[in-house]
């Protein structure tokens, strides 16, 4: 693989940088399941800078000209001063910079903790966790003093927020993680000189339509009574699973994956995000299965009603994590307000 | 976007607005927002002054959009469209902020209203920017109309529509027609015989060529908007084949089962199993109650069969299903009576000489089942003394607030015809008002007071016959404040009549639900407008006239069964009818064929092509009521006129001086 020697100053190929913020490790994976074609993006691009597959130092990339980087492939939320530096020095040196998977492109899992406050996730991860001991209630502490002077860790922000709140980008890849065939779409079409599209936060790699186009379940009108968590119930084969009361998110997420999730019975969690026009993706989803829960019609008594719009109200269990798990930053909702004056403290450089 | 000129325009509305909003500021403030190149505050925008001004400022000033601050749209959001249109601009480049009725008068504090007003000033201009030009679109008008209910409002519409040379349907669900007013003897104040007014009507609805007359039928299903309804009847099962029927009666006469007749006669007379509910019934044709008929209860009989001499009897007759167009439909479905069993301690169904106002109606009909004889509950025995008690079911907050409107007047008539019957019998009338206020009703009420009909001012507490004083033995006393000498009264009377109110007929929910319309609290339709349309619904090409709007008397009724069939003709008469395009469309590109939206559509103008994997909505049924646009997850329908950014950007506009911009590219 390419190392820092022969970089930047060039061999004529494209120039790559990968990097990871605040997520998983899963989309760095997802890159390296496109197999064998990884070699072909060693032999079409100059790595520049991917900290997970190559030593690269942060002071390489603050060298590099800017712009100098034709590509740079983004992953992870921004959580923290760490996160968000990276992103303004990657689009001070990208040409292009994409938001890659779900957590850059709408904040993702670690975007559910904008339902809580940073100090409030420090004490579930390092105080309350059943399998932490810590008697003296030690927390990171981003200035520490030692015997040899002081020591300074990345700020955590109270709100995580996506690549694009932070700096403009040029594409969207979504999926958590994007699927493997889609990457290498978008990266033999840029390797061929195929033409994108105009960007601008764009998607790319991804269908324009939602996943039950591309899902081959049987879809009837739907009316549902109540819904059901994936273990309470075994779906019937070849049937819509929404239709069968798992609240499958399809309806509402971005195609492109294929449906691989609801082709095998488990219900679709969102995670290629919202749609083209669509302002929130969680919203939408409840808008559409408000208008098809069947709890009666009107005029029908109020308190049954009211009843059976509680028993399917209850039959969802976790809303925000089922309707938001991948888009709570980015959604409208974007974080709830902490406090006990319910004063908003929403701004990023808040910290923990 | 940016280079839009848009007027904005306050209007003071006199004092309504102009008391609560500070209009000048308001119209100050806006004339330095963002996209406004003029503004301005005027007395009444909706006069042809302040119209003239907005056509003027598009013409001079290349206005390119306009807002008008002022009254709900519901109101004027048509006149001033059409001041945009007179000047050169598409109807559809106006958005109306209603700071009236969602405005100054909700407050009295001014401060904060002139605030308000100004954010729903900012949200319309910020909506109006993003409006785009529509075109109406045109809709033929089916010629023929469909009326609901065959009492006086639905024959007086029906023959009006029917004279102007238009086919109507009247739908009838009893076996004839003529409603409540072919039960009643005379009509106050005029005590003209109710019949001999209305049976004449009833024929000419019956030889009409125009009409068609569908009694013993109900309303099963109405798809379908104004000028193109398809409507859905069952016509029940007669047993009787029309075609053959010739009304002679012979099977009536012959048939040996004998019930009670609960409907028409109330409980007081009794009628054959084949029947017809009072002599003069249109159409003659009689129907069979399968309840109460040997033949179809025991499997034997078959009388009428044998009599009839035109073999019109079948017993094999099923409901029949009639699928029929129209383009207009007005109900007149009418009311229902209160049921005086609801009122425990006036005794009615527990003293047998308590009557209701509608048994003493047939009891007082010469066609009647006492051929007229007022009696007691005995058949025989007239009464020496008759307590009429008033407001029975209104203005009680325990049952109806609303005054019936009827009671008072019948009431009266009741005196007067039991002093003109029974001159020796004493009447007590117990009222809490009397409301005489139609044309010549005071004077009836003074001829009533002249004739000694004594009248007790105080709601009646009970109706017992337990005797406490001399005098009281076997009589029914009724107990009452007498408000007007501040004493309590007890007075021994041989027959009460309950004068029952008026109330919304028991399915009116479910009629309306059938038509997409509004009930009030009380079940009565709900009109468009109180005061200027009172027979227009909600729902274009859905009229309403008469009782099902509201207890009214005849006159109103007739009255308002006039105005609807001339509301229909003038729209028939139209040809085409032009129709709002604020349609929903669903783009076929963005459709993942999920069908979330495939049943929810109360028009039934959503459609599935499962060929395509798409749905899409049929312009023409649709009424844009935006319950698909909300739903669909894949925000692939559009509503016209209400697009999402539309909507957002006058959200984002009302929130002006408070929202807080998420810290996008900022740190």
């Amino acid at each position: 693989m390419t190392n820092k020697e022969t970089s930047p100053a060039g061999n004529g190929k494209p120039k790559l940088a990968i990097y990871w913020a605040a997520s998983c490790g899963g989309c760095e994976i997802a890159i390296l399941n496109i197999g064998d074609k990884i070699l072909a993006v060693d032999e079409a691009f100059e790595i520049v800078f991917w900290p997970c597959a190559a030593d690269f130092k942060y002071e390489d990339v603050r060298n590099y000209p800017d712009h100098s980087i034709d590509l740079c492939l983004f992953n992870g939320a921004i959580r923290s001063s760490e996160n968000e530096e990276m992103a303004h020095l990657l689009r001070q040196k990208s040409k292009v910079l994409v938001a890659f998977g779900s957590c850059a492109q709408e904040g993702c899992i670690p975007g559910l903790s904008n339902l809580t406050s940073a100090s409030d996730t420090f004490r579930a991860i390092y105080m309350d966790n059943p399998s932490i001991d810590n008697p003296a209630a030690t927390l990171p502490q981003t200035v520490t003093t030692v015997p040899e002077g002081e020591l300074h860790i990345p700020v955590f922000y109270n709100t995580v927020r996506s690549l694009d709140q932070v700096v403009p980008v040029e594409y969207v890849i979504p999926g958590c993680p994007p699927e493997p065939p889609q990457i290498w779409a978008v990266l033999e079409a840029i390797v061929t000189g195929a033409p994108l599209p105009a960007p601008g936060s764009t998607v790319i790699g991804a269908s324009h339509l939602a996943v039950c186009h591309e899902c081959p379940l049987e879809k009837h009108e739907k009316t549902i009574e109540r819904f059901y968590r994936p273990y309470e119930i075994t779906p019937e084969p070849g049937l819509c699973l929404l239709e069968q009361g798992l609240m499958c998110m399809g309806i509402a997420t971005r195609g492109g994956c294929g449906a691989l999730c609801p082709r095998v019975g488990m219900r679709c969690e969102g995670c290629y995000g919202l749609l083209d026009g669509v302002e929130d993706q969680g919203a939408n989803m409840i808008s559409a299965i408000a208008s098809v829960v069947n709890v009666g019609k009107p005029g029908d008594d109020e308190a049954e009603l009211e009843r059976r719009i509680g028993v399917a109200m209850d039959s969802i269990v976790d809303p925000a994590g089922t309707f938001y798990r991948f888009n709570m930053a980015h959604s409208l909702l974007h974080r709830v307000k902490t406090g006990n004056n319910g004063d908003v403290q929403n701004r990023g450089s808040e910290t923990a | 976007m940016s280079e839009e000129r848009v007027g904005v325009y306050v209007c003071h509305c006199g004092t309504n607005i102009a008391k609560t909003v500070d209009v000048q500021d308001v119209a100050t403030w806006a004339a330095g927002q963002p996209h406004v190149t003029v503004a301005r505050d005027y007395k009444f925008m909706c006069s042809s002054l302040g119209q003239e001004m907005v056509e003027q400022d598009i013409q001079e000033q290349g206005l390119t959009r306009v807002v008008v601050a002022a009254c709900s749209p519901h109101m004027h959001e048509k006149t001033f469209q059409g001041a945009c249109e007179r000047a050169g601009l598409n109807r559809f480049m106006f958005e109306m902020a209603n700071i009236r009725e969602l405005n100054s008068w909700t407050t009295k504090d001014r401060e904060s209203a002139t605030q308000k007003a100004k954010s729903m000033v900012r949200g319309a201009v910020e909506r109006v920017v993003h409006h785009r030009p529509l075109d109406m679109l045109p809709v033929p008008i089916n010629p023929n109309t469909l009326i609901v209910g065959g009492g006086i409002a639905g024959i007086t519409a029906a023959l009006d529509i029917a004279n102007a040379g238009y086919h109507v349907y009247l739908v009838e669900r009893e076996p004839s027609i003529g409603g409540h007013m072919a039960q009643v003897d005379k009509t106050f104040p005029t005590l003209d015989c109710a019949a001999c007014i209305l049976t004449p009507r009833m024929v000419d609805v019956g030889q009409h060529p125009n009409i068609t007359l569908l009694s013993y039928s109900e309303l099963e299903q109405v798809d379908g908007h104004v000028g193109n309804f398809t409507v859905r009847v069952r016509k029940k099962a007669r047993f009787v084949n029309e075609a053959l029927c010739t009304g002679c009666g012979d099977c009536i006469e012959k048939c040996p089962g004998k019930t009670l007749d609960e409907v028409f006669e109330v409980g007081l007379g009794y009628r054959k199993a084949v029947y017809k509910p009072f002599p003069q019934a249109v159409p003659k044709y009689p129907v069979i109650d399968t309840e109460s008929c040997i033949f179809f209860q025991r499997g034997k009989c078959k009388a009428c069969e044998l009599v009839c001499p035109t073999h019109a009897i079948d017993f094999t007759q099923k409901d029949e299903y009639l699928q029929l167009q129209v383009g207009n439909i007005i109900l007149a479905t009418g009311y229902d009576l209160f049921d005086a069993r609801t009122i425990p301690q006036y005794g009615y169904g527990r003293l047998a000489n308590v009557f209701t106002s509608m048994e003493f109606e047939r009891m007082v009909n010469a066609a009647g089942p006492t051929d007229g004889q007022i009696v007691l509950r005995d058949g025989v025995t007239p009464p020496k003394s008759v307590g009429i008690i008033h407001c029975v079911g209104s203005r009680d907050k325990h049952y109806h607030e609303y005054c019936s409107r009827v009671c008072c007047m019948y009431s009266l008539k009741f005196a007067h015809l039991i002093h003109e019957r029974l001159p020796d019998t004493e009447v007590y009338n117990f009222y809490i008002d009397i409301r005489a206020s139609g044309k010549r009703y005071e004077e009836f009420y003074h001829r009533v007071l002249e004739e000694g009909t004594h009248f007790i001012r105080g709601r009646v507490a009970e109706v017992t016959d337990a005797a406490r004083m001399p005098g009281e033995e076997g009589k029914l006393i009724i107990q009452a404040e007498d408000t007007l000498i501040g004493k309590q009264r007890r007075i021994p009377v041989d027959m009460v009549i309950l004068s029952t109110g008026v109330q919304s007929r028991h399915d009116s929910h479910e009629v309306a639900q059938l038509f997409g319309m509004g009930c009030d609290f009380n079940g009565y339709f709900i009109e468009r407008h109180p005061k200027l349309d009172p027979v227009l619904t909600m729902s274009d090409g859905v009229f309403i006239a008469g009782a099902c709007q509201g207890p009214m008397a005849i006159p109103e009724t007739v009255a308002q069964a006039g105005s609807a069939a001339s509301q229909v003709i003038s729209l028939i008469s139209q040809g085409t009818l032009m129709m709002e395009p604020i349609r929903a469309r669903i783009n076929p590109d963005k459709c993942s064929g999920c069908r979330i939206c495939n049943n929810l559509c109360p028009y039934h103008a959503i459609t599935f092509h499962a060929d395509r994997k798409v749905s899409e909505v049929i312009t023409a049924m649709c009424q844009g009521c935006g319950a698909c646009v909300s739903a669909c997850p894949s925000s692939a329908i559009t509503g016209a006129h209400f697009t999402a950014q539309q909507v957002m950007s006058q959200i984002e506009g009302i929130l002006w001086d408070v929202r807080e911009t998420i810290p996008l590219m900022a740190r």
